[in-house]
C-alpha cells in the first residue's frame, strides 16, 4: 500500500508539473504579439509596452519560465490585465461556486443513478430495464447546453415558477440561493444521472453472474441481501472509478451551465476572460480546473484502492 | 502456406456477412444505422437540397413564411439547419479522424515497443486527460482564434487519449500471442507487424470508439459554437443556431427547438449505433443491453 501511495502521489505531482508547463506555453500559442492581441490595433506603443511588462514578455524566455513557476509556488496566479486585480482575489470564491453546483449534482446523480441502475440490473431484459436503458441512453445523448436552454425555456417562460439568472449569495439569502440552484443543478444532474445508471447496471450485471453471488444464493441468503451486500457492493467499485471521470465531465459542463444560467463560477470567469482576451485569467482558470481534476483522480484512485479487497494482493 | 493465406480472406468475408446479418437483426442498431445513413446523405448534399443559400435574406424576420420559418435576419431556417448540420458533422468527423490516426499510432507504438516509449506516451496521455476537455478547448480556441480549423485540431488532440488507451491495452494483450510471434519469425519488420498483423486485430474496439467519439465531438463542437467559439457568422452550425435561438425564446421558440432536436437525434443515433456495434463485437456483452 505504501508503495502504491508513493507511486500515485509522485504521478500526481509529475502531472501537475506538466500541466503547469502546458499552461505556461498556452499564451505562447497566440499568433503575433500577445500584448497587441489583448489591446487591439488601436493601442499606443506605450500601452503595448506596459501590457508586455505586465505579462512578463520583455524578460528572456528562460526567466519567464522560472518566474512563472516561482510565482505559482508563492500562490500568485497572475494579475488580470483588465481589472488589474490579482486572480487569486476572485478565483477561490468562483471555484467554490462551481464546485457547489458540481458536488450537489454529483450527489443527486449517485443516489438516483445507483438506485435506477440496481433496478435495471435486477430486472434485466424486463420492461423496467428496457425503459431505463432507453432513458439512460437518451440522457447521455442530451448535450448539456441543450438541456439547460430547454429547461430555461420551460421554467422561465412557459411555467414561470423559478426566477431565471439572478444570483443570490447563500449567506445573504439562502432561500433565493436554493431557488436559483435548482435549474443549473437539474441540468448537470440529467446527463450525469444517466451515466451513473448505465455504469451501475453494467457493473451489477457482471457481478450478478459471478461465482460468489451464486454461492451466496446457494447458501440460502435472502435475495435482497445477495443483491445489496454482495452484488451491489462490488459493483459500486466500478462506479467509484466512473465517478472520478464523471466529475471531470461535470467540471467541464459547468462552462455551459454557468453561461446559460449566469452562475458566477470559475467557468463564467473563464468566459469573461475569453471575451476580454484576459490571458492571465484564462491561464489561471485552466490551471485550477486541471489541478482539481488531478486531485479528484488521485482521491478517486485512493478510495477505489481502499475499497477493493483484491487490491492488496495485486 | 498458400492454402492458409488464400483461406484467410474467405473466413473474414464470411465473418463480415454474419456480423452484418446480426447487426440488421438488431432493430435498435439497424434503425439507428439507417437514420445515420440518411443523415450522411443529407449532409453530403446539404447545399443542393437547401431551398436557399444560407446567407440569403428570403423573407420577413421571425415569421413562419418558409417550411421551418425565417430567422431573426430574414434567412431560411431549413437551409441554415442543413448547412449547420454539414458544418457540425464535418468538424466532428474531421476531429475524430485526427484523433483516431494519431491516437491509434501512439497506442500501437506504446503497446508494442513498451518500456520508455510506453512511459512517455502514456504519461503524456495522462496529462492530456488532466484537463476538462471543454475548458482546454475554450482556452486554446480563444488564444489561437475561433476558426473551424482550430476547433478541429483542438477537439482532435483532446480525443487522442480515447484511442491511445484502448489500442494500448489491446496491443499489450495480443503482442505476445503466437500469430504475432510467427510474423516476427517470418522476418516481418516492426512497422509491418504493427500495421499488418496487430492493427486488424484491434480494429473492433477502434470502430466502436469512432462511433462514440463522433457523438462526443458533435456535442463538443456544438458547445464551442454555442459559446461563440466555433463557426463564425454568417456560417451556421447546430451549436451557433441553438445559441442565437436563445435570444428569441419568447418570440419564436422553434429557432431554438429545431437545432436542439437535430443535435439530440444525431447524437442519440450515434450512441445507439455505437452501443449496438460494441455489443455485437464483444461476445460477453451480447444480450446485456
Amino acid at each position: 500500500m505504501r508503495r502504491f501511495l508513493a507511486k500515485r502521489f509522485a504521478q500526481a505531482i509529475l502531472q501537475l508539473l506538466l500541466v503547469g508547463t502546458i499552461v505556461f506555453f498556452l499564451v505562447r500559442l497566440i499568433p503575433g504579439d500577445p500584448a497587441r492581441a489583448v489591446l487591439g490595433d488601436a493601442a499606443t506603443d506605450e500601452q503595448i509596452a506596459a501590457t508586455r511588462a505586465a505579462m512578463h514578455l520583455e524578460e528572456p524566455f528562460f526567466s519567464q519560465f522560472v518566474g512563472f513557476w516561482t510565482r505559482l509556488f508563492q500562490g500568485d496566479l497572475g494579475t488580470s490585465l483588465i481589472s488589474g486585480r490579482p486572480v487569486m482575489q476572485d478565483l477561490p470564491s468562483r471555484i467554490g461556486n462551481s464546485l457547489e453546483l458540481v458536488l450537489i449534482a454529483l450527489a443527486i446523480s449517485l443516489v438516483i443513478g445507483i438506485a435506477l441502475g440496481r433496478i435495471a440490473a435486477t430486472r434485466a431484459d424486463k420492461p423496467a430495464d428496457h425503459a431505463l436503458v432507453a432513458g439512460s441512453i437518451f440522457g447521455i445523448s442530451l448535450p448539456v447546453f441543450v438541456i439547460g436552454t430547454l429547461l430555461l425555456l420551460v421554467f422561465a417562460f412557459f411555467i414561470p415558477i423559478l426566477p431565471p439568472r439572478r444570483f443570490a449569495s447563500p449567506f445573504e439569502d439562502p432561500l433565493a440561493h436554493l431557488q436559483i440552484l435548482i435549474l443549473p443543478v437539474a441540468t448537470l444532474t440529467a446527463a450525469s444521472c444517466a451515466v451513473v445508471t448505465r455504469m451501475t447496471r453494467a457493473s451489477m450485471l457482471e457481478t450478478l453472474n459471478a461465482d460468489y453471488v451464486r454461492t451466496a444464493r446457494a447458501k440460502g441468503l435472502v435475495e435482497k441481501h445477495v443483491i445489496n451486500r454482495h452484488a451491489l457492493r462490488t459493483a459500486l467499485l466500478a462506479v467509484v472509478s466512473a465517478t472520478t471521470v464523471e466529475l471531470t465531465t461535470l467540471i467541464g459542463s459547468t462552462v455551459l451551465v454557468e453561461t446559460i444560467f449566469g452562475w458566477p463560477g470559475m467557468s463564467s470567469l473563464l468566459m469573461n476572460a475569453v471575451g476580454q482576451r484576459d490571458y492571465p485569467v484564462i491561464q489561471a482558470v485552466v490551471l485550477a480546473a486541471a489541478t482539481i481534476v488531478i486531485l479528484v483522480n488521485l482521491v478517486g484512485d485512493l478510495v477505489a484502492r481502499a475499497l477493493d479487497p483484491r487490491a492488496e494482493d495485486n | 502456406m498458400a492454402t492458409v493465406l488464400s483461406g484467410a480472406p474467405a473466413i473474414e468475408s464470411a465473418d463480415r456477412r454474419t456480423f452484418l446479418r446480426r447487426m440488421l437483426s438488431n432493430r435498435r442498431t439497424s434503425v439507428a444505422g439507417a437514420f445515420l445513413l440518411l443523415i450522411a446523405i443529407v449532409t453530403l448534399f446539404a447545399r443542393l437540397i437547401a431551398p436557399y443559400d444560407y446567407r440569403d435574406i428570403v423573407g420577413k424576420p421571425l415569421t413562419s413564411a418558409s417550411v421551418l420559418g425565417i430567422d431573426d435576419f430574414g434567412r431560411d431556417v431549413l437551409s441554415r439547419l442543413l448547412v449547420g448540420l454539414q458544418v457540425s458533422l464535418g468538424v466532428a468527423l474531421s476531429a475524430v479522424l485526427v484523433a483516431a490516426v494519431i491516437g491509434v499510432a501512439l497506442g500501437l507504438v506504446a503497446g508494442y515497443v513498451g518500456r520508455w516509449a510506453s512511459t512517455i506516451i502514456m504519461r503524456g496521455i495522462d496529462v492530456l486527460l488532466s484537463f476538462p476537455p471543454i475548458v482546454l478547448a475554450i482556452a486554446v480556441v480563444a488564444i489561437m482564434g475561433p476558426a473551424l480549423v482550430n476547433v478541429v485540431l483542438v477537439i482532435g488532440v483532446l480525443y487522442i487519449p480515447r484511442f491511445t488507451r484502448i489500442v494500448y491495452t489491446q496491443v499489450l494483450a495480443i503482442r505476445n500471442l503466437e500469430y504475432v510471434e510467427a510474423s516476427k519469425i517470418m522476418g516481418a519488420r516492426p512497422a509491418g507487424i504493427l500495421v499488418g498483423t496487430i492493427l486488424p486485430n484491434v480494429a473492433a474496439p477502434i470502430i466502436v470508439q469512432l462511433s462514440l467519439s463522433v457523438s462526443f465531438a458533435i456535442q463538443m463542437e456544438a458547445g464551442l459554437s454555442f459559446l461563440g467559439l466555433g463557426a463564425q457568422p454568417p456560417l451556421p452550425s447546430l451549436g451557433t443556431m441553438v445559441g442565437s435561438g436563445r435570444d428569441f425564446l419568447e418570440v419564436q421558440p422553434t429557432l431554438l427547438l429545431y437545432p436542439s432536436v437535430l443535435i439530440i437525434l444525431v447524437v442519440l443515433a450515434l450512441n445507439v449505433f455505437g452501443d449496438g456495434i460494441r455489443d455485437l463485437l464483444d461476445p460477453r456483452r451480447r444480450g446485456t443491453n
